[in-house]
């Protein structure tokens, strides 16, 4: 072989999928060059608060490398693998799988070891994909920072001192670091996107009801989805066309067939974009954004009138209480979805102490020492809004609230075919900066959450660096029309690219850890 | 015994002074194969725990599938309690933690259930003595909605094995899930002293009818269908509804009927002290035909019910509701009434085919040829006897409608005598085969030689000349025991009127 | 005026099931106060003319065939159980209504 091992981590899915075909490689051989990759940057396993990423909660590295040598097995004996069989992949510790821990990020769920596999797990698996492990996440994907994982901070790998965006800060900081070329988000405000801008890799929150959430350990039902992350947009579809069709196990499965996004992207990596209108979200730029992020935002903008498209500023007026309505529908449904963390049938347990001690109170003590600030903040805000003589005026009106911005998107996407803006405000802030100010920690989702209130599908790319730290674009679309985000993405990617002179990536610091 | 401590008031005069108002919830556990959103298997008495998937144990992760089959039974409920179909209706999420509801909320149907607005009519009994005559009562329903079962408890420690005491508790969630229907009525009002007679009578209409449509075992004494009575007591008609109590685990039709006039009685008893009557949830035991406090209702939880994000609405196709209601089986009460008629039963012979729970079986064995009234005999009568002397249903007795009706016609036949058939009943019931294989096999046929039975009357006469004095002197009743003589000498095998005419020929009287 | 006391939040720590201290609940009352000053805005956007969206995609009358499906085994249900006995969960003594 004459490729330097080491190598190996720095290559996208799609050109290990061509080196794997082609026998230049074998799965064997990738999936150790990544365990290699997170033994060397990920830090000790039991030393969470240390200098490593910590992107990965758990690590199967005997499980991985079978896997891998199944697969090696399978394409010697010319059995019809898929592009992605033998790639190594990360999954957020919110999606079950058999036989391996899924904690959430939770003391709740410390050590349970789930008797089934999430249906996405069962398709990654089925594609032959090579699972490495399970990602770091803000505890039961409450944050934008990972901070509140039970387990310890992910680390960014731009800067050690700063956050990898949350909640699924370990799935982006996992391909920023090279410590694995694909992974699973979640996404229920922005948990995919905001860490893909952060960390200067893509993510992609299909149309709700996309992607099976069967196994997708809920937080809020009716915004959650499951989505794939990556480091190219190509490599991105390729996962979505994996991950994403009907699933009989979730009643909120679209049964339609997937739109061609791998179609999508190819083409669209040809860098023309001619006929396509691009709508730019009045209220999603200017006053709260970063200058650095709305100098790179003005510069996607021309490459995207380079590219052809025609560009134009509109105006959704109800999205400015998106985030309102966000932040009493996600806690009151998480509310209800973290009830059964109860110490009854499965994790923590605390008995208090004295006699005669009842269930009730074991469910009170288990649930205070099991849960987090953050979750416990929202299930009790959430309790509130649900209550009987609250509802209507809270959670009654962010429905209908809900019901407006999705008529702003629906009128938007009568007049162009995309919308783009910023993810976030801001680039990666410092680790700590927003822990005790929950409201400004909020403010931060107010470009992404409108594509969860709405089901719309929604991709994060990078669009450049802003005092060395990465800028993210978003690009939304109708429902069910997740393709035109690939086409925008990969046409916006391929010109950047050129323009940089290589992939944003190619400019994280190697990783040295914490400077003391 | 009173939760309140102020004893009980005799019915009859509480009943004199208070107009009592009934509210009846009715839980019935559908008989589909899967449970309400998975497809775990719902075996009634399987091993604990082995009933179970990822969603009915309430996992993280795993989501509902609503099951088809109890949807369409819970609009053939709907249709046949009258009620409008909701053409749109969501499941909410009812939420209060307990140990034996996996994710600690209930997936039910609040504000939008899928049947609403409907009635049933019951026929009230006349009492035993006879002193209050039968009625028609129209019990109106306010609606019918679908949920799920919770687990079940085994409470471990303590002396009684009950709740309170206990020590700790081991849950079983094979009934976690299960598909339930909540059929709720309005208040019931204008029952006067007849309330328990009412209560009853609709629970055993509903049973009836929810058998008809075969969507449930209906079983009381397995918990697949379970009342909750709610009552109140007020002066009079015209005042406003009183503070009800609401007795759970009402689980026997008698039950309801003794809770009923055991709750109108506690009320009344409190009334009287001048107190109030507390809203809360009491408990029925049935050993002591009392009930108890539980939770009190002032200090409810607050549900939080919000519609159920994991599931779509239900928009049923109307032409589907259609043809769902083109096909229910007649209302049980009017296939009563058109089966008396048609058979010439008289009301008490109806009553007792219908206690015997013989309706079904007479009508089989009707319509394998055998005449309404034989046929009642035989289901009313020595088939009942047989079955409860076996401790078995009268339905699972080795015998079938077709073979009693073969039997029956040997006996119309003149092939059989009642003795004889009873006696075929005994080979058929040994397994033996059917009436005609018996018959042969035991040679029970009467005797038709009537050389035989000849030689048999002479000798009888012969041998018993003093008999046959007594008849020549006009006493024609001893001729029983020369009949008797010659049945004795047949075997049995005779038919009795026959050898009646013999004697009375031979003898010459 | 604050949008929710700390008696309050005591009750939905109840209702809830989880214990707080004093000084939890005396923290929790100023961020969920700040919260819900911040959110309180959506009663004001709209009226009743404009209907409630529960589910973001528009499917309905999505059901499955009464099939049984390959679940779980005693053995699989009860592997995370914190205790278990007889093939059942162990629990606590409950208190409160009977089952």
């Amino acid at each position: 072989m004459s490729t330097p091992v080491a190598e190996l981590v720095r290559w996208d899915a799609a050109r290990l999928s061509q080196a794997l075909r082609a026998g230049v490689v074998s799965s064997e051989e990738v999936t150790r060059a990544h365990l290699d990759r997170i033994a060397a940057v990920d830090g000790p396993t039991g030393d969470p608060d240390g200098s490593g990423v910590h992107a990965f909660l758990h690590v199967d590295a005997e499980g991985a490398l079978a896997r891998a040598r199944q697969v090696d097995a399978d394409r010697a004996s010319g059995a019809e693998l898929g592009p992605l069989a033998g790639i190594p992949i990360g999954v957020k510790d919110v999606l079950t799988t058999r036989g391996m821990p899924t904690t959430c990020g939770s003391r709740m769920l410390e050590g349970w070891v789930p008797p089934y596999d999430a249906t996405v797990v069962r398709e990654l698996h089925a594609a032959g994909l090579v699972v490495l492990g399970k990602t770091n996440m803000d505890e039961f994907a409450m944050g934008s920072t990972t901070e509140h994982s039970a387990f310890g901070v992910t680390r960014n790998p731009w800067d050690p001192t700063r956050i990898p965006g949350g909640s699924g800060g370990g799935s982006a900081a996992a391909l920023a670091a090279f410590e694995a070329p694909l992974t699973i988000g979640s996404d229920t405000g922005g948990s995919i996107r905001q860490p893909a801008a952060v960390t200067g890799t893509v993510g992609v929150k299909p149309t709700y009801g996309a992607v099976s959430r069967y196994g997708l350990v809920a937080l809020a039902s009716s915004l959650d989805q499951a989505g794939p992350c990556a480091r190219t947009v190509l490599d991105t579809a390729l996962l979505h066309a994996v991950i994403a069709g009907h699933d009989p196990y979730d009643s909120t499965s679209i049964p339609a067939a997937v739109p061609d996004v791998v179609g999508a992207a190819r083409r669209g990596a040809d860098g023309d974009l001619s006929g396509v209108r691009v709508g730019v979200v009045r209220e999603l730029s200017g006053e709260g954004y970063e200058p650095g992020v709305l100098a790179r935002f003005a510069e996607a903008l021309d490459e995207l009138r380079a590219a052809g498209a025609e560009v134009v500023e509109l105006s959704l007026p109800n999205i400015v209480h998106a985030l309102a309505a966000y932040y009493l529908i996600l806690p009151s449904e998480a509310s209800s979805n973290l009830a059964k963390f109860d110490g009854m049938r499965y994790g923590l347990r605390v008995v208090p102490d004295g006699e005669h001690v009842t269930a009730e109170q074991v469910m009170r003590a288990t649930r205070a020492a099991g849960f987090g600030d953050e979750a416990k903040r929202r299930i009790v805000l959430g309790t509130y809004a649900l209550s009987a003589g609250y509802y209507d005026a809270y959670y009654g009106s962010a429905q209908k609230v809900r019901t407006l911005v999705q008529r702003d998107f629906t009128d938007a996407f009568g007049k162009v075919d995309v919308l783009v803006s910023p993810t976030a405000p801001t680039v990666a802030y410092r680790l700590g900066e927003k822990l005790d100010d929950p409201l400004a920690m909020y403010a931060g989702d107010v470009a992404t959450i409108p594509a969860n209130l709405a089901g719309i599908p929604g991709m994060s790319l990078p669009a450049g660096l802003s005092d060395g730290l990465p800028v993210g674009l978003q690009v939304l679309a109708p429902q069910q029309a997740d393709d035109r985000l690939y086409r925008v993405g990969a046409a916006l990617e391929a010109r950047l690219v050129a323009k940089w002179g290589g992939p944003l990536l190619a400019r994280v610091p190697e990783w040295k850890g914490v400077p003391a | 015994m009173s939760a309140q401590g102020v004893g009980l008031v005799d019915y009859d005069e509480a009943v004199s002074r208070f107009d009592p108002v009934l509210g009846l919830e009715v839980h019935v556990e559908l008989n589909t194969k899967t449970k309400m959103f998975s497809g775990a298997p719902t075996e009634f008495g399987a091993e604990p725990n082995t009933q179970v998937d990822p969603t009915s144990l309430g996992l993280p992760g795993a989501m509902p599938v609503l099951n088809a089959k109890a949807l369409e039974s819970a609009i053939r409920i709907g249709l046949a309690l009258n009620c409008s179909i909701a053409e749109r209706c969501r499941f909410a999420r009812k939420n209060y933690f307990y140990p034996d509801m996996p994710k600690n909320f209930q997936t039910s149907q609040y504000d939008e259930p899928i049947a609403f607005d409907g009635h049933l009519d019951v026929d009230v009994p006349a009492s035993e003595d006879g002193s209050k005559p039968a009625f028609t009562y129209r019990v109106q329903i306010e609606r019918a909605h679908m949920e799920e079962d919770t687990g079940k408890s085994l409470h471990v420690g303590g002396s009684t094995g009950r709740i309170h005491g206990a020590e700790y508790s081991l849950v079983d969630y094979n009934r976690a899930g299960i598909p339930l229907i909540e059929i709720v009525t309005r208040p019931l009002e204008g029952t006067g002293d007849r309330a328990p007679d009412v209560a009853r009578a609709y629970v055993a209409a509903l049973r009836d009818l929810l058998r008809a449509l075969e969507v449930s075992d209906v079983k009381m004494e397995q918990g697949s269908l379970r009342c909750d009575v709610n009552l109140s007591l007020r002066p009079s008609p015209d005042a406003p509804l009183g503070t009800r109590s609401e007795t759970k685990n009402v689980n026997s039709l008698r039950s309801v009927e003794r809770a009923v006039r055991y709750e109108v009685s506690r009320h009344a008893a409190v009334l009287d002290a001048g107190r109030k009557v507390v809203q809360e949830t009491r408990h029925w035991h049935e050993d002591t035909g009392l009930t108890t406090a539980g939770r009190e209702k002032s200090d409810a939880e607050d549900y939080r019910y919000f519609p159920e994000p994991d599931l779509v609405p239900i928009e049923p196709d109307p032409a589907w509701v259609e043809q769902l209601r083109a096909t229910l089986p007649e209302p049980p009460a009017q296939r009563r009434k058109r089966l008396q008629a048609e058979w010439g039963f008289s009301d008490p012979e109806f009553r007792d085919t219908v206690n015997a729970g013989a309706v079904e079986l007479v009508e089989a064995t009707v319509a394998a040829g055998a005449p309404p009234a034989a046929a009642r005999k035989w289901w009313t009568g020595e088939l009942s006897r047989r079955a409860n002397a076996e401790g078995v249903e009268l339905s699972a007795l080795a015998v079938t409608p077709a073979a009693v009706a073969d039997l029956q016609a040997l006996v119309d036949a003149g092939t059989l005598t009642d003795r004889l058939a009873r006696e075929a009943l005994d080979g058929m019931l040994a397994g033996e085969g059917g009436a005609a294989e018996v018959v042969a096999a035991r040679g029970l046929a009467v005797v038709s030689d009537e050389s035989a039975l000849v030689a048999a009357v002479d000798a009888a006469i012969a041998a018993n000349p003093g008999v046959v004095e007594k008849i020549r002197g006009g006493k024609v009743q001893a001729a029983g025991a020369l009949i008797g003589a010659v049945m004795k000498e047949m075997g049995g095998k005779a038919d009795a009127a026959r050898v009646r005419e013999l004697v009375v020929e031979r003898v010459g009287a | 005026m604050s949008a929710i006391s700390r008696a309050e939040v005591e009750h939905l720590a109840r209702l809830a099931r989880i214990d707080m201290t004093d000084e939890e609940l005396d923290r929790m009352a100023g961020q969920l106060d700040a919260v819900l000053d911040a959110v309180a805005q959506v009663a004001s956007v709209v009226t009743d003319d404009v209907p409630a969206t529960s589910h973001p995609v528009p499917l309905t009358n999505v059901t499955r065939p009464d099939v049984v499906r390959p679940g779980l085994s005693a053995e699989e249900a009860l592997a995370g159980a914190p205790e278990a006995e007889d093939g059942r969960f162990r629990v606590p003594q409950i208190l409160g209504e009977e089952a």
